[in-house]
């Protein structure tokens, strides 16, 4: 058997990575042409322009290849004006990390996402903790540009990568009993300053549910990227949950563990305040939060001279595809 | 000009610069961009904010002389009432102009609907006259009087708290501080009325 020594390679021939990545986008946007012939639907992930100065997160080296090999899911996503990268990844709600806008870009920074295992629990035939790796590993990447409705009245427009929650759920075999989805985030308040807070009312760890129909719609997504790269900390990597039509806290963030149950499963917010906040939480003009409206939202970043008012949409403007779920059910008593 | 007036003078001046200081930060941060996602919330939350510390300046001035014998604020209270009032005022202008744009049905349902707003313009309505009724000669005009007007300053602080408890999401340590803070401001002056009524009461049976 022939071992090659190290030192058998001359370092002028190791390619530098500049032009390594540089063919890497030369074979993307081949791969993307070939699809997007081959499909008509899908096409590469563009090379989007990021500030020099924006720290960018490339995850480990099994997410970078999946990442550059992702294509655009061209029918799920609006052709909207993207929310910039700046705010995207500098606005963010996530209380584990303080709970001002700024604060998870903050304090999130040496958040330490890689290894990560999610547990898979309750009513599957194939329970078990899994290496993030090998959950993600066997699906294709897509990238799916959603709107987002905070239930704070603003919305953005972001470049989602992810997997089909759906695709990725049907593989651990929910049993005839899994009525839920129960999604829970990592609870170490040694890393989570928001957790170790003593005025805060919310209950930890954070957790979220569907039920099992909303949890298998294709437009669910579990996404572990965004604008193109990892998941940046503040937004939820390395592994977190982008339900479009419904209110952004149920999209739950640093996921680590997804429960099947028969039992509609308890959430933080509505814990907290079940008048304010409902287990369904769709996105609904005609249904007000106690105290503001839901009839209109700030479209992200808005500037001093325009407030970038627009109404909000039922099921903010995924109706046509979800609205199905809800045949026959009072949105206003189910809110 | 002696030293003692030089040190007045002095004192005078930064004590007039100082609160202007966050309004400069906010223009500042505003023109380079600065401001994050939401530019219009971090004006109106950061001049909200002033507003109330200015008025709990305003508040804590008094206490300080009774208690601490500290004199030299007294001076300065009505300048720190005044510049509470103008951060409220820019703080409800830049509410109507920044977020809702000057649109009246648009105003109507946010007055409406957020309750927290109709208590907090309530309070900056009730500064107003208080503001106008700051200078020497207006407080010789109204006599007696002056003093029960201005007495509106503790229900106006009342309305600022419930203003921000109404807010919380679900972190109430912002609450809890100036909460505290409040309870301390007025609880001292609860005290020297009561001492006051009792001293009254004794010298009444005295006689």
């Amino acid at each position: 058997m022939l071992i090659k020594k190290p030192d058998a390679i001359r370092s002028s021939e190791i390619t530098s990575e500049s032009v390594y990545l540089n063919r890497r986008h030369f074979m993307r946007g081949l791969l993307g042409t070939t699809a997007l012939l081959a499909t008509g639907a899908a096409n590469a992930v563009p090379e989007y322009e990021i500030e020099k100065d924006l720290p960018i997160y490339r995850g480990p080296d099994w997410l970078q290849k999946q990442l550059r090999a992702s294509t655009r899911n061209a029918a799920f996503s609006t052709d909207e004006k993207l929310t910039p990268y700046f705010h995207v990844s500098t606005y963010n709600n996530f209380y584990e990390f303080g709970t001002g806008k700024k604060d998870p870009a903050r304090h999130a920074q040496e958040f330490n996402t890689d290894p990560w295992k999610v547990e898979i629990t309750g009513e599957v035939a194939k329970p078990g903790v899994y290496n993030l790796e090998d959950l993600i590993k066997p699906h294709q990447l897509e990238e799916r540009i959603y709107r987002l409705r905070c239930v704070e009245a603003w919305s953005m427009v972001v470049p989602w990568i992810g997997v089909p929650l759906g695709d990725l759920l049907k593989r651990f075999e929910p049993t005839s009993k899994a009525k839920y989805v129960e999604f829970t985030t990592l609870h170490d308040p040694k890393q989570m300053p928001g957790q170790r807070s003593r005025f805060s009312t919310l209950e930890w760890p954070y957790v979220e549910g569907l039920r099992i129909d909303e949890a298998m719609h294709p437009l669910t997504l579990m996404a572990v990227g965004l604008y193109g790269n990892a998941m940046p900390p503040q937004n939820g990597a390395p592994l977190r949950l982008v339900v479009p039509w419904k209110y952004g806290f149920k999209s739950i963030k640093s996921i680590v563990r997804i429960r099947f149950t028969d039992k509609m499963p308890k959430t933080t917010w509505n814990l907290m305040a079940p008048h304010e906040y409902g287990f369904y939480s769709n996105v609904n003009p005609a249904v007000d939060h106690p105290r503001w409206s839901q009839a209109s939202e700030r479209r992200l970043p808005s500037s001093l001279f325009n407030p970038n008012r627009v109404d909000t949409l039922p099921f903010n403007g995924y109706a046509e595809e979800v609205a199905e779920l809800y045949r026959g059910m009072d949105l206003k008593k189910w809110f | 000009m002696t030293n003692g007036k030089i040190v007045r003078y002095l004192q005078w001046w930064v004590v007039f610069l100082l609160p202007l200081l966050p309004l400069g930060l906010l223009i500042h941060n505003a023109w380079i961009f600065n401001l994050g996602a939401d530019p219009a919330q971090a004006i109106v939350h950061e001049t909200g904010l002033w507003a109330i510390n200015l008025l709990w300046i305003t508040l804590a001035i008094t206490p300080l002389r009774r208690i601490f014998k500290i004199n030299w604020p007294m001076r300065f209270r009505r300048m720190m009432g005044l510049y509470s009032l103008f951060y409220a005022v820019v703080h409800l202008l830049a509410f109507a102009t920044f977020i809702v744009g000057w649109q009246p049905d648009l105003l109507l349902k946010e007055l409406s609907e957020r309750p927290y707003i109709v208590v907090g313009a309530l309070a900056v309505l009730m500064l107003i006259p208080l503001g106008i009724t700051s200078t020497h000669k207006m407080q010789r005009r109204l006599g007696r009087n002056w003093l029960r007007l201005h007495k509106l300053v503790y229900p106006i602080a009342l309305l600022v708290m419930v203003h921000i408890i109404w807010q919380i999401r679900s972190d109430f340590g912002e609450q809890l501080l100036y909460g505290t803070l409040l309870s301390v401001l007025l609880g001292s002056r609860l005290y020297f009325y009561l001492q006051k009524r009792l001293r009254t009461q004794r010298t009444a049976r005295a006689a």
